[in-house]
């Protein structure tokens, strides 16, 4: 039997309809860029799903750690000020 | 030795909150060993079974009985090879490559599902396949929706959105038969007959003989149990087979009021561990044929690796 390979993933990201945010769909198996948007395209908008399509090698990924996650996002913790639920408004102020 | 076995302790008990808090889990956190060895043997063998699905259909294209039929059965194998490849890229999240799930499959490590051993002899079977087969498969998915393992549920959220289509195109294809001549008829009632049993043996044994449940349950990899599943399926598929005229072939079916469903007859249970064993109708050609489509493609993988070698090289070269 030959070395078999089946070559490098991609991470796959989908805009679903134009101005929407690119959503993380899954990964596929590709030699480059071109045949990875190709893959991507069959396998994951075989029904209209996708107007864009982004394709990432996986190994370009940098993750958070999730055994520091709470030290890793304790700065927002204690800035409710950031929300606009934190502000009186004086009685009777409208549209604001 | 005490101090790692407490810090093990420590990891586990944080996983089991975490789980019972109702969080998913996701690739990078942290994961008991036998979590992570489940979820590669459950969804490898998912997977193995979507791709080794398509062969039973395949065999149908070219003998659908118009070009609607057959457009519609090269779309429906079409989406069984993607929910392969959904369900290959969540498992890869786990940390075994493609190459090692699909040795498995071929050395006989990894299973795929026992209702794919059995042949699809007539055009009812592509209707019952449909129908039964991926009507159970279905019901099974559904429940994994809510399957702790982030990556798996997410594929089976989308993979059940595609399926209904399935399981009725199937279900058409049995009523048109039904609605047609006698021989049409007969044909697939006999379709019912031989895939009614198989399909109720895809939810696996009784619970109290299933092995792998225990920590499938604590861990939320399952949601609902075997028997639970497989008296879900029945209690829906009754009403449409007696819509379209098909006995089910089972002669202790009936409604029992009580459960409000129905009891079945006893499964035959010898046959599943016959087929499991690999002493099934189909069993070796479907997978010689995995093995030699997979061979015969191996110049393709080479050649799409080389030419991004050579592109590669002549970027670097200007």
């Amino acid at each position: 039997m030959t070395q078999d390979t089946q070559l490098n993933t991609w991470e796959v990201f989908m805009q679903a309809r134009s101005g929407a945010n690119y959503i993380h769909a899954g990964s596929v198996h590709a030699a480059d860029g071109e045949m990875a948007l190709q893959n991507a395209r069959d396998t994951y908008t075989r029904r209209g799903e996708g107007t864009s399509i982004w394709v990432v090698p996986t190994s370009a990924i940098v993750a958070s750690n999730p055994d520091e996650q709470d030290m890793f996002f304790d700065p927002a913790n204690d800035k409710i000020y950031r929300m606009p639920t934190f502000y009186t408004m004086p009685e009777g102020a409208k549209a604001i | 030795m005490q101090v790692a076995d407490s810090v093990k302790d420590q990891l586990l008990r944080h996983f089991e909150e975490k789980i019972d808090k109702g969080d998913a889990i996701e690739p990078r956190d942290r994961m008991p060993d036998a979590y992570r060895k489940h979820l590669i043997r459950q969804m490898s063998q998912h997977a193995h079974s979507e791709v080794i699905g398509m062969q039973p259909e395949g065999n149908w294209i070219t003998r659908a009985p118009s070009l609607r039929a057959r457009q519609i059965l090269l779309a429906k194998i079409q989406d069984e090879g993607g929910h392969g490849l959904y369900l290959y890229s969540a498992a890869e999240t786990l940390g075994i490559s493609r190459d090692e799930m699909i040795k498995q499959l071929h050395t006989g490590k990894a299973k795929y599902s026992n209702i794919f051993n059995y042949p699809a002899l007539t055009w009812a079977d592509i209707g019952a396949i449909g129908w039964l087969v991926d009507g159970a498969a279905i019901v099974n998915q559904v429940s994994l929706q809510r399957t702790s393992y982030g990556p798996y549920s997410r594929a089976m959220v989308r993979i059940c959105k595609e399926e209904s289509f399935h399981q009725r195109q199937g279900y058409e294809i049995m009523a048109r038969m039904m609605a047609g001549t006698a021989d049409q008829r007969a044909m697939a009632q006999d379709a019912m007959n031989r895939w009614w049993w198989p399909s109720l043996m895809m939810f696996g044994p009784h619970d109290s003989d299933s092995p792998h449940s225990g920590d499938a349950f604590r861990w939320k990899i399952k949601r609902h149990s075997n028997d639970e599943l497989r008296q879900k399926f029945i209690d829906k598929t009754v009403q449409q087979a007696e819509v379209i005229g098909l006995t089910i072939p089972d002669q202790d079916l009936k409604w029992n009021e009580a459960k409000r469903g129905y009891d079945h007859g006893t499964i035959n249970w010898e046959e599943f561990y016959q087929v499991i064993g690999g002493n099934g109708p189909c069993n070796q050609q479907r997978m010689d044929h995995h093995k030699q489509v997979h061979e015969e493609g191996a110049w393709v993988r080479e050649a799409a690796a080389a030419y991004a070698k050579k592109k590669q090289e002549k970027l670097l070269n200007h």
